[in-house]
């Protein structure tokens, strides 16, 4: 299955630049454009870099567009709006914070998720650098509760809880409809899990109601696995 | 085709003489007079971008509408007005740079829409295309009448349309319409606050200033009903 394309507009080249250096590093698979500056390299957008990143990125799977501020949005919709019709139907303007909403897209997206989930991801990760942790935390479930179900592994693998493992475990988390928290957060949430820094040797708590019992035990178990790190490679 | 009823096409034949409307060459005109005169406004609108905005209206205006009355040049025999409507549009969206292109440019692509197929356009045509260049501004820019933006100009230049079309007014006369409204609308700017754009980030301090965006809008419309009238 293809991968979902990404497209960055940006007023600045390198803003645009920079967001595709660090989203491709969490998400070397996806195919992700930088649209940034004007035809000229200043500060504005192009409507033709727009319509070529989008035209370039997309493999068949689609495209989500990623904009900075006011008319990067008019450009992004405007080149939309004039791609052939078979194309721009594939093609979706996120909003979202172009930083966070990207690496959530791109991860997403490095994970096979189609569309509407890389759209998903993008929109779920909230601006400001500390979204993921004003993120509402889930309720925990009390220790005592005699229905939670919790099991506390540690965390072998070089990455820890972070980058591709991490987006590994969503997906993972993604499959079960129960909810499951991670030391508190989403499972299903990336940024969420992100925010939480858990590094090799970190203890974690997967906990969920005991009917999630299945998706504790098969996210605890991806844990225990290492993802199939060994601990020297990435 | 674009006879809401032979009796009133026939009946404003008579009496104005219009009754083929405007064909693709009214577009053609329009395109050329609005090239020139922002041409020679653009300082002017760059001034007034300077006080509550970056600047750069008349420079990114000029350079689009330069480009676009060198691509009318080329526009085939036999084209249709939505077909260099069209045209236009994607010229200003790829060579404005800035707010303005991707605004005018959707601008003239609903009119373009609005029109399809339309080998000439009567007044309704007309009114009809006004409106639905305003609602792609509005859409696009995300912005209402009332915010000190070019929608102001639009607006009362659709509403002004529709009106003249309803009472019978020719194509001329419909124009002439939407042009003073713009007018109005752009002189109506200046007193008012920005809610959107740059010039939003200046609070008061916008107030007795003219919107840029408005007064072009208002010297591009202008140029529309003096395409109608030209010989």
């Amino acid at each position: 299955m293809k991968r979902v394309g990404i497209v960055i507009v940006s007023h600045s080249v390198l803003i645009a630049d920079g967001i595709v250096e660090l989203a491709s590093q969490m998400a070397p698979s996806v195919d992700i454009r930088a649209a940034g500056g004007t035809d000229e390299g200043g500060i504005g957008t192009s409507f033709d870099k727009v319509t070529a990143a989008i035209t370039d990125a997309d493999s068949g799977a689609g495209v989500l567009v990623v904009c900075d501020i006011g008319s990067a949005i008019m450009t992004a919709e405007a080149a939309r709006e004039l791609l052939a019709p078979e194309l721009r139907e594939r093609v979706r303007i996120a909003n979202a914070a172009i930083v966070e909403g990207t690496v959530a897209a791109a991860v997403a997206a490095e994970i096979r998720g189609d569309l509407d989930a890389v759209d998903a991801a993008a929109t779920a990760a909230m601006p400001g650098c500390d979204s993921a942790q004003n993120e509402p935390s889930l309720v925990a479930p009390r220790a005592s509760a005699p229905s939670t179900y919790v099991r506390t592994v540690t965390l072998i693998n070089a990455d820890g809880l972070h980058a591709r493992p991490a987006a590994e475990f969503v997906r993972l988390a993604g499959t079960f409809a129960a909810r499951v928290t991670v030391n508190g957060k989403d499972a299903k949430s990336l940024l969420g899990i992100m925010s939480l820094g858990l590094l090799k040797g970190a203890k974690v708590d997967i906990a969920g109601a005991g009917e999630a019992r299945d998706a504790v035990d098969a996210l605890a178990d991806l844990i225990e696995s290492g993802f199939g790190q060994t601990d020297s490679s990435r | 085709m674009g006879c809401p009823g032979a009796d009133r096409c026939t009946s404003l034949g008579a009496v104005k003489g219009t009754m083929m409307g405007l064909d693709v060459d009214w577009v053609i005109a329009w395109a050329r007079i609005a090239a020139a005169r922002v041409a020679d406004e653009r300082t002017r609108l760059s001034d007034l971008d300077r006080a509550i905005g970056d600047g750069d209206h008349g420079e990114n205006l000029d350079r689009g509408f330069a480009a676009v009355a060198a691509k009318v040049d080329s526009i085939p025999d036999g084209a249709s007005p939505s077909d260099a409507l069209r045209v236009i549009a994607t010229t200003l969206i790829s060579s404005v740079g800035g707010a303005a292109g991707p605004l005018y440019g959707t601008a003239f692509l609903r009119a373009a829409e609005s029109v399809a197929g339309k080998p000439t356009l009567d007044s309704a045509d007309l009114a009809g295309l006004l409106d639905r260049a305003r609602n792609g501004i509005v859409e696009r820019g995300r912005a209402q009448a009332g915010d000190k933006t070019m929608v102001d100009a639009w607006s009362r230049a659709a509403d002004a349309a529709a009106d003249a079309a309803a009472s019978g007014g020719d194509e001329a006369a419909v124009l002439d319409a939407a042009a003073n409204g713009a007018d109005a609308g752009a002189v109506a700017t200046e007193p008012l606050v920005a809610r959107k754009g740059r010039a939003s980030y200046l609070g008061e301090r916008a107030i007795g200033h003219r919107d840029p965006g408005a007064e072009s809008s208002a010297l591009i419309l202008r140029a529309a009903a003096d395409a109608a009238t030209r010989e």
